[in-house]
């Protein structure tokens, strides 16, 4: 990436969004509804975003009521922040089938990639899908495919088509398809107080709750099969571990020492679970094998050592401890103990998460007394901020690790927010029924199966 | 026990100057004469409320009180990332360590809290350093750490969710509640 100072990259950013700002009009209504979290707002792209047409696609006159799929597609390439989808109404033509394509049509608009598809219903009651994806200058099909769905997952469809495509252009597996976790707090403040622990599509839609209660919850993880989550809740009036399937009814209360049980992370490999304790008298890392219970502790220090995370091998822990007088980010060896700091700058570095890579770092950051979100490149000792709002925590990484989401404030509430890793996108997701936090992104999970053709 | 004593030996000072009032008022002019009358007054009083019990609590059984009657402060505040105990702090801790010395059967929770800043989890362990740092000033005051449990809250249950230097300083708390 080259280095731009701020204002460069902030001016650059405010023409993508004035450029933005048409196409996504549309979008934005057909995305709103009753959900908790309200619509996205997008507040930067980058700067030469990559023009793309989907049409609407054709649909027997029974789905007319869920034709959504083509502005699905669109809001989720448009909310990576690469992309700038044509608007409808500013398309000339409405083809349907390769026959219907005449390449000058999308040439004079400018646009460098063209999807259209087709929905119907079958005998069975199921949903048909098929949709082409074209490259605009060579002239070419880049991919042909079909879905046969059940009705109620016509957005696992769109979300999909959204992720093929977004691979096929920009060599990045799409997370369009993947889910997130997060806090929603209502009545803070009041008497009855009310805290839900919700999962939801990427683009805030189809949001339920896992689980409902009156005391706090927090430190949302999800296994690496996507199938259990692990977070922190208050219910038995200390700050115990839960775990909990995402789609089955099975909840266990797995730690309740005395003290502290917080923190808890699937290893990934999903057999071990990274927790902190503070049995001991002080908070200290321990893993718990999965399958036998068997605690095993990593840090014994008489600092603060806390929020851990795994190396994406599983060979390293990285944690926070205040052990050399200020939090900082430490990262130790499983196997030898081996211990190194990992952060210089400031003092306040905080909840670590190691990109795919295993060479970048996101963390909590604070600068000039405020909190954001920071990267961190290990080998180049390079720091990058990505956030300009307060009291920025809680990074968590999509599992492409091109974006991650966060909790921020807005107007003294508590919202969600997402920034690609490079700092250039960005888009929030509030929620006008309460505080919303603790956002944790799903690994890529079992989708719907595309048929070539 | 020490503020008992420390009743006491002031009762006996007072005893003393009524006497040496008592004293001089015959020497002097007559308007001191008015003096030791409302001295004899406030020791009485006093002598009464030192009688039954010290520090306690009031007729809820779970505020505590200090020998006068009055409630005990019972939240205590601290600085941005810090878990030292204020001296200020000391005189009303020292009144609960007293309570629970006499009430062993009673128990307390310790609760501690930070502000929004920071992320939540090492609040939590923040929160803890801060209901332990408490705790260690009950027990260096002869409480017996079976009655006290450091529970923390991290930045979970604010009292105040603004976010300015007010509500941050309110938010860094300590919170001790008898059960």
């Amino acid at each position: 990436m080259v280095p731009m100072s701020k204002t460069t990259i902030l001016r650059n950013c405010t023409m993508a969004l004035r450029q933005f700002t048409l196409t996504l009009y549309v979008c934005l209504i057909a995305t709103a509804s009753w959900a908790d979290l309200d619509t996205i707002i997008i507040d930067q792209g980058v700067d030469d975003p990559i023009r793309i047409a989907v049409v609407p696609f054709a649909s027997s006159e029974d789905l007319a009521a869920n034709d959504n799929l083509a502005k699905l597609i669109r809001f989720d390439l448009a909310r990576s922040g690469q992309f700038d989808p044509v608007a409808s109404e500013n398309m000339l033509s409405y083809p349907s089938t390769e026959d219907g394509v005449f390449f000058r049509d999308w040439r004079i608009l400018q646009t460098a990639y063209l999807v259209i598809g087709q929905a119907r219903s079958n005998r069975l009651g199921q949903i048909e899908v098929t949709y082409q994806l074209f490259d605009v200058a060579t002239q070419s099909s880049l991919q042909s495919y079909s879905f046969v769905v059940a009705p109620d997952q016509w957005r696992d469809v769109g979300h999909k088509i959204a992720d093929l495509v977004y691979t096929e252009i920009t060599g990045v597996r799409g997370a369009f398809s993947t889910k997130i976790l997060y806090v929603l707090a209502k009545g803070i403040g009041t008497e009855n107080p009310r805290y839900q622990l919700q999962v939801a599509d990427v683009d805030g839609e189809r949001a339920r709750t896992l689980y409902s209660s009156s005391e706090p919850m927090l430190s949302a993880s999800w296994s690496p099969d996507g199938q259990r989550v692990a977070y922190v809740s208050f219910e038995t009036g200390r700050p115990s571990i839960v775990l909990q399937d995402v789609n089955g009814s099975r909840r266990e209360l797995l730690t309740s020492f005395r003290g502290i049980n917080g923190s808890p992370v699937f290893s990934p490999d999903g057999q071990q679970l990274a927790m902190v304790l503070s049995r001991s008298g002080d908070p200290e890392i321990f893993v718990m094998d999965l399958a036998s219970r068997k605690l095993r502790r990593i840090t014994r220090h008489p600092a603060i050592d806390t929020e851990p995370s795994w190396s994406p091998d599983g060979k390293y822990l990285i944690f926070t401890s205040d052990r050399g007088g200020r939090p900082q980010i430490y990262q130790l060896e499983l196997a030898t103990n081996f211990l190194e700091r990992l952060t210089f700058v400031g003092d306040y570095n905080a909840r670590a998460r190691l990109l795919p890579d295993g060479r970048h770092l996101v963390f909590v950051h604070r600068r000039n007394g405020v909190f954001h979100i920071a990267w961190q490149d290990l080998l180049e000792d390079r720091l990058l901020v990505l956030t300009e709002s307060q009291l920025d925590e809680s990074p968590s990484l999509a599992p492409n690790g091109a974006m991650l989401i966060y909790a921020t404030q807005d107007q003294s509430r508590g919202i969600l927010a997402v920034v690609s890793v490079d700092g250039r996108v960005k888009y929030r997701l509030p929620s006008s029924t309460g505080d919303v936090r603790e956002p944790a992104w799903s690994p890529f999970l079992p989708d719907v199966v595309p048929s070539p053709g | 026990m020490q503020i008992q004593e420390k009743i006491q030996h002031r009762l006996i000072v007072m005893l003393a100057a009524l006497v040496i009032a008592g004293c001089s008022s015959t020497a002097t002019e007559p308007v001191v004469e008015q003096q030791p009358a409302t001295e004899v007054v406030e020791v009485a009083e006093v002598v009464e409320v030192v009688e039954p019990a010290g520090p306690g609590f009031a007729a809820d059984n779970t505020t505590p009180v200090d020998a006068s009657g009055s409630p005990v402060s019972r939240t205590f505040y601290f600085g941005f990332d810090q878990s030292i105990v204020s001296p200020a702090d000391f005189a009303a801790l020292n009144v609960h360590a007293e309570i629970l010395r006499a009430n062993p059967n009673r128990k307390v929770v310790v609760a501690g809290h930070c502000d929004q800043r920071g992320t939540r989890e090492y609040n939590l362990a923040l929160g803890e350093r801060r209901a332990q740092a408490i705790s260690a000033i009950l027990v260096a005051n002869g409480v017996s750490p079976r009655q006290i449990e450091d529970i923390s809250y991290g930045e979970e249950e604010l009292v105040n969710p603004a976010n300015n230097a007010r509500a941050w300083a309110q938010n860094r708390r300590a919170v001790v509640s008898y059960r």
